[in-house]
């Protein structure tokens, strides 16, 4: 299992080192224009309980990143599938469909956690210091977990890369926006903060948030993050199994 | 080596394989010949594990692949029609993944990748992007990593194809090189002269099944030796001769004249099937 495990995880480690100047371009983009947009210009004025909206903002911001660039790994799984055929080369070789999405779901994580990071350098450029301490990267590690699991499980069952497109407009982009990136759920009315605590991004929020402000952590965001980790993963492990035709 | 018993596949209402019987001996270099949707590929695919089959029984050097498909899968290698190589990485990068992927040691995967490298005349670009090697390096590219964790077994679907033809002469004497260092290889191929070149023994698939199956030599003959070729009412029409001088006569009697050739496997599978090859 570890050989295997580690060639797909190091094929996945080797792209990014080869792509790592515009790869990093690209993940600081959305956050740098958030962080000037919404945290410097319209929140300057504006106050989360005793918290600037600028460190409101940027837990919020490295929870997106987490999910959204977890969730990414689906792309480079359909690029391999439908384009390059890379996918094959794993299916005739003895991998264990275990192997293959626990190697494709840490490969995940790991560019997700990369991309938090350049999230928080840009926090720091902007004067913005917090405490990113356990609790804050363990939610952040649940959060990518599990987005990159249910990312390797649709990308097994989408048939082409237009549908892949399809799944992040109408699924991650909704979550990135409503999730309590950018606003408390809690001030919602309570029908609408209901529907909202359905989305793991918002618990992966609110967690890695108390982490930031160095709050007592609850546990609850936390066994939440690790059940949909534990559902996502075992869609994978199947979805990958019936992915031969 | 190779053996199926009455695979079948389909997919949707197509039947893509119907009841394939094969039997490949080991060391042997066989070839699959068959136009476009015969069922070439998906045969190979069943048997390396890519595709899932509807019924029927398959086993590669005695390894049942439903009772032990990582074992099975250990004994193959197999070069795909589509280039699925990782043009990102490097030649050398590709076959340590690929090594890796088999379990090999550090030091298995070194001396493999040289020695292989070697072989293909691909070591000078061992540290090359492999989306800067041109179509035929890819090839090599692709048999070399199949052969890198010393398979007993190896698969090629179509290894020629879209090639020019000095650079597939090469894929050949390397498929060759192969075959008598001691590796059984099954190829798919609609080359006629690939099948010819390279195969001990040829089987015609047609629709799924295998129409006919031996020796280029002996299915060849079985038409006769010696084609004519004339142009009648616009139709291209071949016509069989044990006997050279009674096929020279016939093309001297044909109105327009035509060409005198030797039979090859095209005409056989014609003669089979009422179709092309191509």
């Amino acid at each position: 299992m570890t050989s295997a495990f580690w060639a797909v995880y190091l094929r996945e480690i080797l792209i990014m080192k080869r792509r790592i100047l515009r790869q990093s371009a690209s993940m600081a983009v959305s956050p740098l224009l958030y962080v000037v947009a919404f945290g410097c210009a319209l929140g300057a004025a504006v106050k989360v309980g005793d918290r600037s909206y600028l460190e409101f903002l940027i837990p919020g911001l490295a929870a997106m990143a987490s999910m959204t660039q977890a969730f990414a790994i689906a792309t480079e799984i359909n690029v391999a599938r439908f384009y390059f055929f890379a996918f094959e080369e794993f299916q005739a070789a003895p991998v264990s469909p275990f192997s293959y999405v626990l190697a494709e779901t840490l490969a995940g994580v790991t560019k997700a956690l990369y991309a938090v990071l350049i999230v928080l350098i840009i926090a720091l450029l902007f004067g913005t210091r917090l405490n990113y301490g356990p609790a804050f990267w363990g939610a952040l590690l649940l959060n990518s977990f599990s987005f990159a699991a249910l990312a390797v499980a649709l990308a097994m069952l989408v048939k082409s890369h237009a549908d892949q497109s399809l799944l992040t407009a109408f699924v991650i982009t909704p979550m990135a926006f409503l999730g309590g990136t950018f606003f408390p759920v809690d001030a919602l009315p309570a029908w609408a903060s209901a529907i909202l605590r359905f989305l793991p991004l918002t618990h992966a929020a609110d967690a890695a948030r108390a982490g930031a402000f160095g709050l007592p952590p609850s546990p609850l965001p936390f066994i939440i993050l690790a059940c949909c980790s534990l559902v996502f993963f075992s869609l994978a492990l199947s979805t990958v199994k019936k992915a031969r035709n | 080596m190779i053996k199926t018993e009455s695979l079948k596949k389909s997919f949707g209402r197509t039947r893509a394989l119907d009841s394939l019987d094969l039997e490949v001996p080991e060391g042997e270099l066989f070839a699959f010949l068959g136009p476009n949707g015969a069922g070439k590929t998906t045969a190979i695919r069943i048997l390396t594990g890519l595709s899932f089959k509807d019924s029927g029984k398959a086993f590669v050097a005695g390894v049942d692949i439903d009772k032990d498909p990582l074992k099975a899968k250990r004994l193959c290698g197999l070069a795909t029609q589509n280039v699925n190589l990782d043009s990102e990485l490097s030649v050398r990068e590709n076959m340590d993944i690929h090594g890796r992927l088999f379990s090999m040691s550090a030091k298995e995967r070194r001396e493999r990748t040289r020695e292989l490298l070697e072989l293909v005349e691909l070591w000078d670009r061992a540290d090359s992007l492999v989306k800067s090697l041109s179509g035929g390096l890819k090839r090599r590219l692709m048999i070399a990593r199949a052969l890198s964790h010393g398979p007993r077994l190896l698969f090629l679907d179509e290894p020629t194809v879209g090639l020019d033809p000095a650079i597939r002469r090469r894929v050949w004497s390397l498929i060759k090189t192969v075959n008598q260092k001691g590796v059984t290889v099954l190829l798919t191929t609609h080359y006629i002269e690939e099948a010819e070149f390279l195969a001990g023994r040829v089987a015609f698939i047609h629709e799924g099944r295998i129409v006919r199956e031996g020796t280029p030599g002996e299915i060849a003959l079985e038409v006769g030796k010696w084609a004519a070729d004339t142009f009648q009412d616009g139709v291209l029409k071949s016509s069989f001769f044990a006997d050279k001088r009674e096929a020279t006569e016939f093309l001297a009697a044909a109105p327009g004249g035509g060409t005198l050739r030797k039979v090859n496997l095209e005409d056989a599978f014609i003669h089979l099937t009422g179709k092309r090859v191509l």
